[in-house]
């Protein structure tokens, strides 16, 4: 019995989450190169650098979205594969949401994962109350302000219990309460045991919710450091180019 | 000019009579129309969300084929299906020329193109939208096609009025695989172009009137029915 249900945990476990050769090559431009890579296996990671570095590339290469021309990436060791699929949590920037309530919403992925319906209408009504969203489950998504719409997004992915969350500047649109209601919530997680990973342009979220940062530029990872060391011990010329807010090029 | 005012008042005096053949060439329109488009849309919304979605070498040629298929001649789809149905065809032992299933056959070739071209637009936006989504979730095979289909609903919705548009328009196929029998196939298209050659010009605007009273209703039904759905979608009965 216990071996039987640290075999159900292991295939549930998608971290850590690791990657060898990455490389993605477009028109003779490289997009992205990165030899090895290993995120702390808790906490936050934050990745960071110009537009264009390459950093939703890797994020999406990690979440098994974007094909790569070299390398591989694996979710605990073993290459990624459908079974644990949902294990695995992206929010994006415009979050996309199903022409549906926002209760709809998060059934949707519920049934998904083979949760039967009745279970899976308490299961999301519960997660959108914990979410604070409990007003609006009956309002249709796309009537949802764009902060709410996000946390909408957050509460169907966090529904699924992931076991890793990435996030792709998922509050450079929304306003200042819902991003703090989204960190709020993140922290939350992290503290159950949740690993994120997030794509950030702002400076000040870096430093709140960041245990790690990554910083990348033109396809590969330039430093990777722990939050505190990144901003006040950098020897990395281009990380220290970069914290002094100079373009990168 | 007389006789045109004399032949709309005539033609308004049938319709607020609405006699019996009148009502037996309705119904019976309806009906060839209304399966031809259900036929059509069990073949083109699964067949448009499929070509939308696949990654298969078949899809260019696929969508070619069905963007070409939407401008058919209807005389032509007539033909081959007369071919298909007569005594010496390969469907011949099913006696089904000169019935209404031959007209509901006919007008079901001419609709599933459409249906499936502009179901292939409609999924082809959303699928850009929600792969991502989809493929996170491992949403794949039919159920994608279910999820995407029923997120399309109100553009599908349009397409399919398109395709009943359509079909209820159409005479040329109808009139040859329908033989244009009084009391067995005889359908409003097919009743105008007979009697306008008969010079029962009375009739022919009645019934016109009627085609296009009925393509109205339609449109205000499916409008209608689109802002329902929508109003139901924020109470979130929907």
């Amino acid at each position: 019995m216990a071996e039987q249900l640290l075999a159900t945990e292991s295939q549930r476990q998608v971290r850590p989450v690791t990657g060898s050769g990455l490389h993605i090559l477009r028109a003779g431009r490289v997009l992205l190169s990165v030899p090895t890579l290993r995120f702390s296996d808790t906490g936050c990671t934050v990745i960071v650098g110009p537009n264009g570095a390459g950093k939703s590339l890797l994020v999406r290469s990690l979440c098994g979205l974007t094909r790569l021309d070299s390398g591989t990436v694996f979710w605990a060791g073993t290459p990624p594969d459908s079974r644990r699929r949902l294990k695995v949590g992206l929010l994006l920037q415009r979050p996309v949401l199903l022409r549906r309530t926002a209760l709809q919403n998060v059934l949707f992925a519920l049934k998904v994962s083979g949760m039967g319906r009745r279970e899976a209408i308490i299961e999301a009504r519960s997660v959108l109350e914990d979410s604070g969203l409990g007003m609006v489950a009956e309002v249709a998504a796309h009537r949802l302000s764009g902060g709410e719409q996000q946390r909408v997004a957050l509460a169907r992915a966090l529904a699924l219990k992931p076991d890793m969350l990435f996030l792709d500047e998922a509050t450079a649109n929304v306003d200042p309460a819902s991003t703090l209601v989204i960190e709020q919530q993140l922290l939350k997680s992290m503290q159950a045991g949740l690993k994120v990973v997030m794509i950030s342009h702002d400076l000040g979220q870096v430093r709140r919710l960041a245990d790690e940062v990554v910083l990348m530029h033109q396809g590969r990872i330039v430093e990777q450091n722990f939050t505190s060391a990144f901003f006040e011990q950098t020897s990395n010329p281009v990380s220290r180019r970069w914290l002094a807010g100079e373009l990168l090029v | 000019m007389q006789s045109f005012t004399q032949a709309l008042l005539e033609a308004l005096a049938l319709i607020a009579a609405f006699d019996g053949d009148l009502q037996e060439i309705i119904i019976l329109s309806l009906r060839v129309s209304l399966s031809a488009v259900l036929i059509a849309a069990l073949i083109g919304l699964p067949l448009g969300a499929w070509l939308a979605t696949t990654e298969s070498r078949l899809r260019p040629l696929l969508v070619t084929l069905t963007s070409a298929l939407m401008g058919l001649p209807p005389v032509v789809v007539g033909l081959v299906v007369y071919l298909l149905l007569s005594n010496a065809g390969v469907l011949g032992p099913l006696q089904l020329l000169y019935t209404p299933t031959a007209m509901i056959i006919a007008q079901a070739i001419l609709v599933t193109p459409i249906l499936t071209a502009l179901t292939r637009e409609t999924i082809s936006q959303l699928h850009t939208q929600y792969a991502d989504l989809l493929n996170l979730l491992g949403v794949r095979g039919s159920s994608r096609l279910k999820t995407l289909l029923w997120e399309g609903r109100h553009g599908l919705l349009t397409a399919l009025l398109a395709g009943f548009g359509r079909a209820i328009a159409e005479v040329g196929a109808v009139i040859i695989v329908g033989g244009n029998i009084n009391h067995v196939t005889r359908v409003m298209t097919t009743t105008i172009a007979l009697e306008t050659s008969k010079g029962n010009l009375s009739l022919a605007l009645g019934l016109g009137i009627v085609l296009v009273f009925i393509a109205l209703l339609v449109n205000a039904a499916v409008l209608g029915l689109g802002s329902y759905m929508r109003g139901q979608e924020v109470t979130g009965n929907g």
